[in-house]
């Protein structure tokens, strides 16, 4: 029977939770690297026993956990006892070292800070982990300062995939209120050579090179907080979503407005339509409809909560600009939590199911496809990623 | 025999109980019993100085016989109360946030 496994980040540690097909009753563990902040948890398409995390704090720095049975124990790969005789201790894989080399093309050591002035790249964190759709042992990060490593060996080391920093805008780049971090990797199943990632506040960017040139894709996005709102750079987007039965099909919950385009970032169009705000910041898509799709509305940006304090995850079943309110099993008063653009995913089971998480410790989840909702576990710390694995 | 006192984050990381006990060959410094700390534990590397500048993270400090050498050169001998192990080496983490 088909098991479900929800791996949920939080601002105080990690949690795994479990359950069968239908759903119904969650085993909780963890957590997991307790008091560190995990900003996400993300298993291998290729093998779901292999787990990446990012564990991260603002006194210890970066760390890179790994597991290979499904959640139940981490390793910091490299990081063991043991070593070479005569080579220097392990321990690399929460190196990040971002590319000067001029091997590999244009160094770029400045970005544009709050005040307009540039102001040099500096590691700070891991945002996002995306493991190779058929690679165990590849994975892709997603870092802030805004940049994008690769690792081939399990995480052991990292390197980064220079070309989107150097490609020429970079200097255009600046972080927004959380800082400027590259926090969606899209992958194509039917073009391996194809990436799409997203950094707030730079935009939408895409590899048809397998990492080595990308160009920016976000034409048709419209930001009155630029001076040009048209800008080829500088949009805050929040989060990207595809189905990978449609590759160029893309979903994206900007700052405001939520977008669409059919022709894989060259052209974007507004899909808000009867939302009642577009301000938010995850969406997602039905695992077997892929013009079904779900955001969770925010009323703005000064007031990171659901409008009228009623929590409502918005369903489209038109790709945009149709939407309904989803809120049976939901909150419908006094509720002001957040939803982090890490915070949704979707299973893949016949019926699909939907899964949140809230910056009040809940997760949420929905096995018919959104129509009824309750919370899979309550009272954790405040959810910052939320990722669902379905196993066989 | 040098004990160094971690902070109970590091300690989980680096899967230790208590004080860590490392050698130190010669006059023990900052920098040589950081060197041995994380030859021996290779998951510290780069949680209490950077990896490559091997600067010290902005929110940890050093104490050593009750006395802040967080701003001490990187050389400079440790006293002979900490290379005896009568005293630990401290890394401790900045008391910000929640």
């Amino acid at each position: 029977m088909s098991k479900v496994r929800v791996l949920v980040g939080t601002k105080k540690g990690a949690f795994v939770l479990t359950s069968d097909g239908k759903r119904e009753n969650w085993e909780v563990s963890g957590p997991h690297f307790t008091g560190w902040e995990i900003y996400h948890m993300k298993g291998s398409p290729a093998d779901p026993n292999r787990i990446y995390a990012s564990q991260t704090s603002g006194w210890f720095g970066q760390i890179i956990q790994r597991s290979s049975d499904g959640g139940k124990t981490w390793e910091t790969p490299g990081g063991g006892m043991t070593m070479a005789a005569g080579r220097m201790p392990a321990g690399e894989s929460n190196r990040f070292v971002y590319d000067t080399s001029s091997e590999t093309g244009k160094p770029l050591t400045t970005h544009q800070w709050y005040d307009g002035t540039q102001h040099p790249w500096e590691f700070k964190r891991v945002w996002h982990l995306e493991p190779s759709l058929t690679d165990p042992d590849t994975v892709y990060a997603g870092v802030e300062d805004a940049a994008l490593f690769r690792s081939t060996d399990g995480a052991h080391s990292w390197q980064e995939v220079s070309g989107l920093r150097g490609h020429g805008t970079g200097p255009k780049w600046q972080p927004g209120a959380g800082g400027m971090g590259l926090h969606t990797i899209v992958l194509d199943r039917s073009n391996p050579q194809r990436m799409y990632i997203a950094i707030s506040a730079a935009g939408a960017f895409r590899t048809d090179d397998g990492g080595k040139t990308w160009k920016p894709i976000n034409r048709g996005l419209r930001s009155p907080y630029l001076p040009n709102q048209d800008a080829e750079v500088g949009h805050c987007v929040h989060r990207i979503a595809m189905h990978q039965s449609r590759p160029g099909v893309l979903f994206m919950q900007k700052h405001w407005d939520v977008m669409r385009t059919d022709d894989a970032g060259d052209n974007w169009r507004e899909v808000s339509g009867n939302l009642p705000t577009d301000f938010g910041f995850v969406i997602d898509v039905h695992a077997h409809e892929p013009e079904t799709i779900y955001v969770v509305p925010i009323k703005s940006d000064g007031e990171h909560f659901p409008l009228d304090g009623k929590l409502r995850v918005y369903r489209s079943r038109t790709g945009g600009n149709e939407w309904e309110p989803l809120t049976k099993g939901l909150p419908q008063e006094n509720c002001y939590v957040d939803i982090l653009r890490e915070a949704m995913a979707v299973d893949s089971l016949d019926s699909c199911g939907i899964y949140f998480g809230t910056t009040g410790g809940q997760v949420y989840a929905s096995a018919d496809a959104g129509d009824t909702w309750t919370p899979i576990v309550r009272d954790l710390p405040a959810v910052l990623s939320v990722e669902v694995q379905t196993l066989a | 025999m040098i004990r160094v006192e971690l902070p109970q984050h590091l300690r989980t990381l680096a899967r230790v109980n208590g004080d860590v006990q490392i050698e130190v060959e010669g006059r023990a410094t900052i920098r040589s019993v950081l060197d041995a700390l994380e030859a021996a534990y290779p998951a510290l590397r780069g949680t209490i100085r950077d990896h490559d500048t091997l600067q010290r993270r902005a929110f940890l400090r050093f104490f050593v016989c009750a006395e802040d050498w967080s701003h001490e050169s990187p050389d400079t001998p440790l006293p002979d109360e900490v290379c005896s192990g009568r005293e630990p080496f401290m890394v401790i983490g900045a008391i910000a946030g929640g």
